[in-house]
């Protein structure tokens, strides 16, 4: 039975006081294994995600990571604790070399930055190519792939991915979720968002469908794949049936 | 010819100066995002500062504490930089426009307790007893002023270098990140309001510097020195020059404080009798135009921020993005 790191108790959350997004939200996330969340836009995905990294302020419920209490913790008390937080959106510095976006990540490794920056590079074969061009020519892929290089520089326990697929070309989105699914063999726990859900729940293990801020369904990943009335309701019936 | 030389002298140590505030300012906003709308206040408690702390003992006011000068110096910086760190503290966390109101609401405040407070620095009549550094061994004449153009000058070839090596250092490049985006550099675990305030402390420290210099140069500073004004002239100085490059800043300074002191001089030499009166009023309108026709027609200013980072002999690719 895999080791549950990240557990989210009834959270209720939103941006402005008194105007709640999540509503009593629940779920868990496992080493080594990759939880899947999806649902419609505007479905709260985004806003649980950011709520667990501390950047949406939590009105009630917990969030504990390894058994400590996480609860509104500050974001930038989250890479400390082995949580990373790679966005849906802007997450990357345009203005800076790629090497220097993982010199910025990679500022708190200290001592060992050298050494993981040269793992990062072996990883990450594009960038290392492109080290001293700005990050802002990068193709949507590679920048994919920065984001969650500079996410890997402090070796967490936690990604948190919001889309990293986000208008990436099919292939490239296949590349992005694999890459994923190869961090969860060292251990590492992933809590992934994602609009590509067939593609997604192939590589996934379990999955919480979210709606209107509320938990629906959850369940394996297999299990939901096949599960007819979350094929129709959520993930658009033929897509699902044809593979 | 004397007369000539002694004038360039004059005006190029007060320009130096004023490029040493621009330097300050280029920090807090070409670098960091950080709207000082204050600027006079951090200028003007490092004059005050260095002139309270170096001068000599005064009836009615405080000060006279004699401190040596570079002592005096550096407490006249540290006067500004402990104004920044309060002021900070209290608004860097929040909305961005705050800091703006706060700083202009601070050197309002700091204008009228200068005026007011006799006791504190001799009210409007300003702080007096100030001795220049080593005069009674060069004298008041032409070497002094030329020796201490010569400081100031390697004082802002210095800042210059300081500013340099900190915008090219990781400290520099986190500053960048995080004007650029917030959230993701708070996901990799900076936190931006540590490093906000200690860019503008320093950037406010800076400030201070040129404040302390500027006290020096006229043994004298009272609560006309530190009025807006001087807050729009090293605004527009920026502006002009190029927010985000320090040759820029030092360039605007230069330039318009020549134009400020030419447009001064053409106005009461060429204006009809009437409108001289008003010549403050006109360089103050003209002042505002370069300010909105810089941003309307080149917003990047005269020289604009470098963001190419050592890339020796790779431009970078027009790629298209996906
Ligand atoms: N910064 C914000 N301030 C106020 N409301 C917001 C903010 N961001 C999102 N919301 C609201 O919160 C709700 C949930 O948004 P969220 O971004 O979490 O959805 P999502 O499930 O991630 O959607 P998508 O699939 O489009 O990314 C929406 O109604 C949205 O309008
Ligand atoms: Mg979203």
């Amino acid at each position: 039975m895999p080791e549950t790191v990240l557990e989210a108790h009834g959270v209720t959350a939103g941006y402005v006081p008194g105007l709640p997004i999540l509503h009593d939200v629940s779920m868990g996330a496992q080493a080594g294994q990759i939880t899947l969340i999806i649902g419609p836009n505007g479905a709260g995905k985004s806003t649980l995600i950011k709520a667990i990294a501390g950047l949406v302020p939590v009105g009630s419920g917990k969030i504990t990571f390894e058994s400590q209490d996480i609860t509104g913790l500050a974001t930038d008390q989250m890479s400390t604790r082995g949580i990373s937080y790679v966005p849906q959106t802007d997450n990357i510095f345009r203005s800076l070399t790629i090497r220097q976006n993982l010199d910025l990540a990679l500022r708190r490794a200290k001592s060992d930055a050298p050494a993981r920056l040269a793992q990062l590079l072996e990883q990450f074969p594009a960038l290392a190519a492109k080290q001293r061009d700005r990050a802002a020519t990068l193709s949507g892929g590679q920048r994919q792939f920065l984001a969650i290089a500079m996410a890997l520089a402090t070796a967490p326990r936690l990604i948190l991915m919001d889309e990293p697929s986000a208008g990436l070309s099919p292939k490239a989105t296949q590349d992005v979720l694999e890459h994923a699914r190869s961090l969860t063999e060292q251990g590492v726990a992933i809590l992934l968002v994602e609009q590509n859900v067939n593609q997604a729940l192939h590589l996934a293990d379990h999955c919480f469908i979210l709606a209107e801020g509320r938990n629906q369904i959850d369940g394996p990943a297999k299990d939901l794949l096949n599960d007819k009335v979350v094929g129709e309701i959520y993930l658009g019936g033929r897509r699902v049936q044809t593979t | 010819m004397i007369g000539v030389m002694s004038y360039l002298v004059f005006f190029a140590t007060t320009a130096s100066i004023l490029a040493i505030a621009v330097l300050g300012l280029n920090l807090q906003w070409g670098n960091t995002g950080l709207f000082n709308g204050g600027v006079v206040a951090f200028f003007g408690a490092g004059a005050y500062g260095t002139l309270i702390l170096g001068g000599t003992s005064q009836e009615g006011h405080l000060g006279g504490f004699g401190v040596i000068y570079p002592l005096a110096l550096l407490g006249g910086m540290a006067a500004a930089g402990l104004m920044a760190w309060i002021v900070g503290l209290l608004t860097l966390r929040l909305r961005h426009d705050y800091l703006a109101i706060a700083t202009f609401g601070v050197a309002v405040a700091f204008e009228n307790l200068m005026r007011n407070a006799e006791w504190l620095a001799g009210g409007a009549k300003g702080v007096r007893g100030f001795e220049r550094p080593l005069r009674a061994a060069l004298g008041d004449g032409f070497l002094y002023n030329i020796l201490f153009f010569l400081v100031v000058l390697a004082i802002l070839i210095a800042t210059y270098l300081f500013l340099e090596r900190l915008v090219a250092s990781p400290f520099g490049r986190l500053l960048r990140a995080i004007r650029e985006d917030e959230e993701a550099a708070q996901s990799l675990g900076k936190s931006p309001a540590k490093v906000r305030l200690t860019a503008f402390v320093t950037g406010s420290v800076i400030l201070g510097l040129a404040g302390g210099l500027y006290g020096t140069f006229y043994a004298f500073v009272s609560p006309q020195d530190v009025l807006p004004t001087l807050t729009f002239q090293i605004w527009a100085m920026l502006i002009v020059g190029g927010a985000g490059n320090n040759r820029g800043a030092i360039f605007g300074a230069f330039l318009i404080w020549g134009a400020w002191t030419a447009s001064g001089w053409a106005l009461s030499r060429f204006a009809p009798i009437e409108a001289q009166l008003y010549t403050g009023s006109v360089q103050f309108v003209l002042i505002g135009s370069v300010i909105v026709g810089m941003l309307m027609w080149r917003p990047e200013g005269l020289l604009p921020e470098r963001l190419v980072v050592s890339q020796r002999g790779s431009t970078p690719s027009n790629k298209q993005g996906e």
